[in-house]
């Protein structure tokens, strides 16, 4: 009782001790939590009609932030307990994996607080600050509805059921669940799928980070120190001072950061310099011999080191932006909605209708995450409770990361953000060309306009700096240049471009490891000897694949006279939808055999759209005349102008590559979309058999058993 | 206060992980003991090739 009333007795003093009063107290907290709620939720209508009806000169980016944090609230505090309470009902006096199977290694109940960190940390990745960057060449509008619709009505839901699911399951992993529960056949397709994606997800995260550092001696310097940087910290933690972790990451964080300053003396080095000034392609191959090597070497020489790094740097960054914004309350500059909804946007072609729901995947939903929500995770968990703070919870703050993405790319001119991000295949070579092209879509901005924030910057141009690092960097900079000191903007600069390659080349080298794990589990069922993880031949032959599969996307991206990007992205997207679809076809199929068929929409509302936008996504990747989209009437219009002649000479030696390339893709693209529906018309017969009453595969879950954990010391 | 910023301190280090060696030995106090497991507990250096090991084998990180 007493504990019930504690906060409003704050207020109302001694009348706590009657009877009487305190039913009056109930009710008055009662009351107040009604009013705060409803508060609550007229200011994020408030802050969202601004955003949606607002067509005036500019916005303030606390509008944005204000509509996301209400919508979060209210969704969290109402819709995820909801389901948490009803559709799943959770059990918190059940037993979970970590305390049943627990081995003081991957098996532990762990802090909820603890477990929030490492969940958090392992789903936020560059996703959710390059999807934004892209798509807001559509304006700020569509970008920031679907990132919190998105975020609230799908991605959280899956994360928050796939780990639940798990968890029942002694952390079970999405592809063994999709075997237990549908059949071999989703079992297979999850796997293949997980392979894939993870392929495509490589090639266009080092595309990203090639065309950061391509011809910036500062920054293709601050991110080739960061190798040795991680490495001495691996030698540090392994055998100078073994297992002193946080003291080794502080040491790296402050390296880093020297690294940063350091790279500014490089690029005024006349001699250094050009060392470091280098073309796409051989930075493409730098990256793909580090991704060999980070696959080969052991973990605890690079790829650990550098995950700690990374993780301190986008942890720091993220919170040191939030602080930024609410300080600055910068202005966005984009227009709510740009002419380029009509499919002819210069970033990516296609229309608003359903690139926009392609193009942003890790920030509104991300099928990804059910690869960490039915891995590390669901082992750590102590109670069922925390099932919403974890899988809900570490959504929203991920959509809430793309949401900050997307202002750092809207509060820049648009004219200079469309010059930043068009590929020079599309505004042409020159900046004079560039900046006509650009003006005639009635975005202003001029030669010396460019010239300038190029110089500010330290950077020798900013023209066609695809793949949205860059304009997140200068997005980035002007932002933390207005809130804390504007002589540092080149610094700022580089800071930001480092803090994006360091995690993006933690994915890639973690990515590679998992893919060729990946690969030696499935050539285990072929020849055992392959299979074994440290058998050395096996290890080189497969991580070997693995790199030239992603390799060979990363030379294609960075060849195309059109950035490369405009291609990988979108192929990323439908495959990672797809992914998030075969997790919720999953979660959906075990909700019907629970007997909980009424509440399945939970999951197939989610589900129904992602098949809708992939399937259409996929249509027009395939079939679409528009040689901005369709990979086919790409092919043909290249072959078509290579025999003409038309071609100038560097083009026509690339273009038999392109072409060979944009056939891949569009039989990629067949395969991703087979996939899905394969596995969505095993999970719907499944479905109608148990709803028949036919046999189907039983549930998978284990039986109850009482937890014995006194919680609290755990969790809290 | 000083009350919270000791747990909060607690909270960063079993985040990173810097104190996985002590929580091994209590686990190792509590459960291998018990089993009369006679084998001692690992030293810091071979429990934290172990703990960093078992950490990568699966998916840790995405998009």
């Amino acid at each position: 009782m007493a504990y019930q009333v504690q906060w409003p007795s704050v207020i109302v003093g001694s009348l706590i001790y009657t009877d009487v009063n305190y039913y009056k107290i109930i009710h008055m907290y009662k009351n107040l939590k009604v009013i705060i709620w409803l508060a609550v939720g007229l200011l994020g209508t408030f802050a969202l009609s601004t955003i949606a009806l607002n067509r005036g000169e500019s916005i303030n980016a606390l509008w944005l932030i204000t509509a996301a944090v209400c919508i979060y609230a209210i969704a969290y505090r109402f819709y995820a307990a909801w389901i948490a309470a009803t559709v799943l009902t959770i059990d918190e006096t059940r037993a979970t994996p970590a305390e049943r199977l627990d081995n003081g290694r991957d098996f532990m109940p762990t802090n909820k607080w603890v477990v929030f960190g490492h969940h958090f940390a392992a789903i936020a990745g560059p996703g959710p600050l390059v999807g934004p960057t892209l798509a807001a060449q559509f304006g700020y509008l569509p970008g920031t509805l679907w990132i919190l619709i998105g975020a609230v009505l799908g991605g959280a839901v899956q994360d928050m059921v796939t780990l639940f699911f798990s968890i029942r399951r002694d952390g079970r992993s999405l592809g063994q669940m999709a075997r237990d529960e549908i059949g071999v056949i989703g079992g297979t397709a999850a796997l293949i799928g997980t392979f894939l994606i993870t392929i495509i997800l490589i090639a266009v995260l080092g595309l990203v980070v090639v065309n950061a550092m391509k011809h910036s001696p500062w920054a293709t310097s601050t991110v080739a120190a960061t190798i040795p940087i991680a490495m001495f910290i691996g030698l540090y933690m392994r055998n100078i001072r073994p297992g002193r972790v946080l003291e080794a990451s502080a040491i790296g964080v402050a390296l880093l950061l020297f690294s940063v300053l350091a790279g500014g003396w490089v690029d005024h080095n006349a001699t250094l310099r050009v060392l470091f000034d280098r073309e796409g392609l051989p930075l493409a191959y730098a990256i793909i011999v580090y991704g060999f090597a980070a696959a080969v070497l052991p973990v605890w020489l690079l790829l650990a080191p550098r995950d700690y790094l990374s993780t301190y740097m986008k942890l720091g960054t993220v919170v040191l932006l939030a602080i930024a914004i609410v300080i600055l309350r910068p202005d966005i500059h984009m227009p709510a909605l740009t002419q380029f909804i009509d499919g002819t946007g210069p970033i990516f072609g296609g229309k608003l209708f359903p690139f926009v729901f392609i193009t942003i995947a890790c920030g509104a939903i991300s099928g990804f995450h059910a690869l960490i929500a039915s891995g590390t995770t669901p082992k750590l968990l102590a109670n069922e409770r925390d099932i919403r703070m974890i899988g809900y919870g570490a959504m929203l703050l991920e959509s809430f990361v793309a949401i900050m993405a997307m202002i750092a790319a809207t509060v820049l001119e648009p004219g200079v953000f469309f010059a930043i991000n068009s590929p020079a295949g599309v505004v042409g070579k020159e900046a004079i060309d560039a900046v006509a092209k650009i003006n005639s879509w009635g975005f202003a901005v001029t030669v010396e306009q460019m010239n300038q924030l190029a110089k500010d910057m330290g950077e020798s141009s900013l023209f066609a700096r695809t793949g949205g690092a860059p304009s997140l960097a200068v997005g980035m900079a002007s932002i933390f240049g207005k809130a804390f000191g504007k002589n540092l903007l080149a610094l700022w600069y580089h800071f930001a471009i480092m803090f994006e390659a360091i995690f993006i080349l933690t994915t890639l080298d973690a990515g590679t490891r998992v893919g060729r794990f990946m690969l030696q589990d499935m050539l285990g069922n072929f020849n055992k000897k392959l299979g074994e993880t440290s058998y050395m031949p096996s290890v080189i032959l497969t991580s070997a694949l693995v790199v030239a599969g992603w390799g060979y996307f990363l030379y294609i991206g960075v060849i195309d006279p059109n950035g490369g990007v405009n291609i990988l992205w979108p192929l990323f997207g439908i495959a990672n939808q797809m992914l998030a679809a075969i997790a919720l076809c999953v979660a959906t199929g075990i909700l019907v055999k629970s007997g909980k068929l009424k509440y399945a929409w939970v999951t197939a509302l989610p589900l129904t759209w992602l098949v809708m936008i992939t399937t259409t996504a996929a249509y027009q990747k395939i079939f679409s005349d528009d040689i901005r989209v369709g990979f086919f009437a790409a092919a043909n219009d290249l072959s078509t102008k290579l025999a003409a002649g038309a071609l100038p000479a560097d083009k026509a030696a690339v273009a038999p590559q392109l072409i060979f390339n944009q056939h891949l893709d569009a039989y990629l693209t067949v395969f991703f979309v087979a996939v899905l529906w394969i596995v969505i018309i095993d999970m719907l017969a499944v479905c109608m058999r148990h709803c028949a009453g036919k046999p189907v595969l039983p549930l998978s879950e284990v039986p109850h058993s009482a937890t014995q954990l006194d919680d609290l010391w755990v969790r809290d | 206060m000083l009350k919270r910023v000791s747990v909060l301190w607690q909270n960063i280090r079993q985040l990173s992980g810097d104190d996985a060696y002590e929580r091994y030995l209590k686990h190792y106090a509590e459960h291998q003991a018990v089993q009369e497991n006679l084998e001692p507990p690992l030293s810091r250096e071979a429990y934290f090739k172990q703990w960093q090991d078992s950490k990568w084998k699966g998916m840790r990180r995405c998009c």
